[in-house]
C-alpha cells in the first residue's frame, strides 16, 4: 500500500472500488486473485490453548462454519463496507437476517415497531412466527412518524422498515423516522434489500441496522439464497437497560458482556457467536461465491435496472389496460420528493401495476408473458413477473394486502437488464391477452 | 461508533511492528476482561505484556508479574497501553513522560473510549507518539485480516499479496 493510498480510510475510495475490492485482498497463501471457495466446516487449531483462546472469543480466527468461515467472512466485510458499517454477519435468507437481528435485540414480551407496507413474508414471520418466540410485532402506517411515536411502549425495542418498499413505490423518510428511534433510544431498522447500497446509504439517515436478502440484487444472478445483517456500530447498547443480549454478562459465555469486551464490534461479534450458532442458519460458501461476483457488477446493473424500470414504468402509466402505476421513479408518484431524497441515483427496478381488469386480469397477464419469468423473486438480470395476491401475498387478509399495496388488481414487476424495447414488447402483448 | 480521531494504517502498523514489550495499565486477572483478552492475544502475536495494576501488584497474569506502577517495572518497553478511564490517563501519562528515556517509551496509547487531548497534547510535546480510543489488538487484527474473519469493515482496500503474519 503506499501512503496515499494509506489515508484512505475504506470509505473514501469510490463505490465502485469498494464494490469490486472490499474484504477481497488477494489469498495470502497462494495468491488466488478471485475469492477461494472455503468448502470446509472446520479448522485445525494450533494446541489446546489455541482451541480455548478461540471458544472464549479472546483471538479471532475460525472454529466451525456455522460461526464464521472464510469465503462468507469475504462477503460480510464487502457488505459491511458498502453499507458503511462497523461489520456484517451472513445468513442463510434475507428472513433468517430478520431473525438473527431481532434476536440480538429482543427478549420474550418485548414488542417492535413495523411498517403495514412491508414485503408480505416478512408480515406473516413477524405477525405470526415471532410470536412464538414472545416477539409483538406492532404494525404502523411509517408515513406518519407521529403515528410511530404513539405506538412507542416501554417494550418497543426497535422500529424496522423497508428503505424502498416491496412491491413497490414506496419510499420511507428515514431520517423522519430515525429522529423518532433516537428520541426512544432504540434503533431503527432498515431492509435495503430493493435498493441496494448503491441506491440507498440508510446509516446516512441515522439508520443502525441495516438487513439484506442477498438473494436479490446483490447476487443479481438468481442463484443462491442468502442474507445480511449490517451494524453500524453507532449505537450504545449500554445507554439503557434495554439491551440485555449485547449489553448483560453473556452466561453462555462465562459473564463475557459483548458491549464492554468488544465496543462497537459487539453487535456483530453477539450475531456471530450468539446468533448463528444458535439458530444455526448460516451461509453458504458457495452462495457467498456466488454472491461476492454480483456485487463486482452492482452499480452498472442497478444503473440499467433503474434506466429500464423508469421507461417501462413511463410507458405503462399510458396504457389503456392499466388503472395505475405505482413507481416512485414517476414524477406523479407520492415518494417522488423521498425517492430524490433517499434514492438520488434511481428508485429501483420493482414496481407494481393495478390492472383495470382486477384479479382475473392478473392471473392472465402472468400466464401471458413470454419473456417475464412468472416467480417469486426480485432483483434479478431477468425480468420477472408476480401476481402478489396469487401467489406471496396471498396468506395475508385483504385489509393486510391492500395496505401493502398487494390487492387483488396489482401485478409486481422487477424490471430486468433485456433490450428494454422488448421488455415493453412483452407486456404490451401480455396485457393485450389480459384484456381480452 | 467512528471516532473523529484518524490514524493512518502506515503509522499504526508501524508502532505496532516497533513495538515488543508493552506495559499495560489497568490489566486485569480476570479472564473474562477486556484488558485480558487483548493481554493474551497481544503475547500470542509474540509481544511482551507486562500488566501495571496496584490492587493485584505482585501477583501474575498470564504468566507476567504484576506491577503496582510503571516506574517499578525494571525491564524497558516502547508503549504504554492505557486501559482506565479518560480522566485517570491524565497521571498515567505524566508518569508515562517522566520515564520515557529510562524505560525507552516511544508511544502512550489509550484503549477504546480512553481520550484525554490535555494529556495527549503533553506526551505529544515531549516526542512521544500518542493514540487514542484504539485498541491495539483490534487494531493489531484489522491490519493483519484476522478482523475480517469475523465479518468486520477493515476499512482495507487493496490488490498486492498480504504478507503472512499470523501468529
Amino acid at each position: 500500500m503506499s501512503d496515499k493510498m494509506n489515508r484512505k480510510s475504506g470509505r473514501d475510495y469510490g463505490f465502485e472500488t469498494r464494490m469490486i475490492h472490499a474484504g477481497t485482498q488477494p489469498e495470502p497463501v497462494t495468491g488466488a486473485r478471485q475469492t477461494p471457495i472455503f468448502q470446509n466446516t472446520s479448522y485445525v487449531f494450533h494446541d489446546a490453548e489455541h482451541a480455548a483462546s478461540l471458544f472464549n472469543l479472546q483471538t479471532f480466527g475460525f472454529i466451525y462454519s456455522r460461526l464464521t468461515n472464510p469465503t462468507v467472512a469475504a462477503l460480510e466485510e464487502r457488505l459491511a463496507n458498502l453499507e458503511g458499517g462497523r461489520g456484517a454477519t451472513c445468513c442463510a435468507s434475507g428472513h433468517a437476517a430478520q431473525i438473527l437481528a431481532f434476536f440480538a435485540l429482543m427478549e420474550p414480551d418485548d414488542r417492535f415497531i413495523a411498517s403495514t407496507r412491508l414485503y408480505g413474508g416478512s408480515i406473516t414471520q413477524f405477525g405470526k412466527t415471532f410470536k412464538k418466540f414472545g416477539w409483538q410485532a406492532d404494525f404502523v402506517d411509517v408515513d406518519d412518524p407521529e403515528a410511530v411515536r404513539r405506538a412507542l411502549t416501554p417494550k418497543t425495542k426497535a422500529i424496522f422498515v423497508e428503505s424502498l418498499a416491496n412491491p413497490g413505490g414506496v419510499v420511507s423518510d428515514l431520517e423522519a423516522l430515525a429522529g423518532v428511534a433516537r428520541e426512544a433510544e432504540i434503533p431503527l431498522i432498515v431492509d435495503n434489500t430493493m435498493a441496494t447500497p448503491y441506491l440507498c446509504q440508510p446509516f446516512d439517515w441515522g439508520a443502525d441496522i441495516v438487513v439484506h436478502s442477498t438473494t436479490k440484487f446483490l447476487s443479481g444472478n438468481g442463484t443462491s439464497m442468502g442474507g445480511a445483517v449490517i451494524d453500524s456500530g453507532g449505537f450504545d447498547w449500554t445507554r439503557n437497560g434495554k439491551f440485555p443480549g449485547l449489553a448483560a454478562p453473556e452466561p453462555a459465555y462465562h459473564g463475557l458482556n459483548f458491549h464492554e469486551t468488544f465496543g462497537d464490534m459487539a453487535f456483530t461479534m453477539q450475531a456471530h457467536a450468539v446468533g448463528l450458532r444458535d439458530l444455526g442458519a448460516t451461509m453458504a460458501p458457495m452462495h457467498a461465491f456466488q454472491t461476492l461476483l454480483g456485487t463486482e457488477t452492482l452499480s452498472l446493473r442497478m444503473e440499467r435496472h433503474c434506466a429500464n424500470a423508469r421507461i417501462v414504468a413511463e410507458y405503462l402509466e399510458g396504457h389503456s389496460a392499466v388503472a395505475w402505476v405505482s413507481s416512485a421513479a414517476l414524477a406523479s408518484s407520492p415518494y417522488r420528493a423521498l425517492a430524490e431524497k433517499y434514492l438520488p441515483r434511481g428508485a429501483g427496478s420493482v414496481f407494481t401495476i393495478g390492472l383495470k381488469g382486477g384479479y382475473a386480469a392478473g392471473v392472465k397477464m402472468v400466464e401471458g408473458c413470454e419473456l417475464f419469468s412468472h416467480l417469486a423473486n426480485i432483483g434479478d438480470v431477468r425480468s420477472l413477473i408476480l401476481h402478489p395476491a396469487s401467489t406471496t401475498h396471498r396468506q395475508l387478509s385483504e385489509a393486510q394486502q391492500a395496505a401493502a399495496g398487494a390487492g387483488p388488481e396489482v401485478v409486481r414487476l422487477s424490471i430486468g437488464l433485456e433490450t428494454v424495447e422488448d421488455i415493453i414488447a412483452d407486456l404490451d402483448q401480455a396485457l393485450a391477452g389480459a384484456a381480452a | 461508533m467512528s471516532s473523529p480521531l484518524t490514524y493512518t494504517n502506515s503509522e499504526l502498523l508501524a508502532i505496532l511492528r516497533d513495538t515488543r514489550t508493552i506495559a499495560m495499565v489497568g490489566a486485569s486477572p480476570k479472564w473474562n476482561r477486556p484488558s485480558f483478552f487483548a493481554m493474551k492475544y497481544l503475547q500470542e502475536k509474540g509481544y511482551r505484556v507486562i500488566p501495571v495494576n496496584p490492587g493485584v501488584a505482585g501477583g501474575d497474569i498470564l504468566g507476567e508479574r504484576v506491577y503496582a506502577s510503571l516506574a517499578e517495572i525494571p525491564e524497558k518497553f516502547e508503549m504504554v497501553d492505557i486501559f482506565r478511564n479518560s480522566a485517570a490517563a491524565g497521571p498515567i501519562t505524566d508518569e508515562a513522560i517522566g520515564l520515557a528515556k529510562e524505560k525507552g517509551i516511544k508511544v502512550v496509547w489509550m484503549q477504546l473510549g480512553v481520550i484525554n487531548e490535555d494529556a495527549a497534547a503533553k506526551a505529544r510535546a515531549a516526542g512521544l507518539q500518542v493514540v487514542m480510543d484504539r485498541c491495539p489488538k483490534i487494531e493489531f487484527g484489522r491490519l493483519n485480516a484476522e478482523l475480517s474473519w469475523g465479518g468486520f469493515n477493515s476499512g482495507i482496500i487493496s490488490a498486492k499479496r498480504r504478507k503472512l503474519r499470523l501468529s
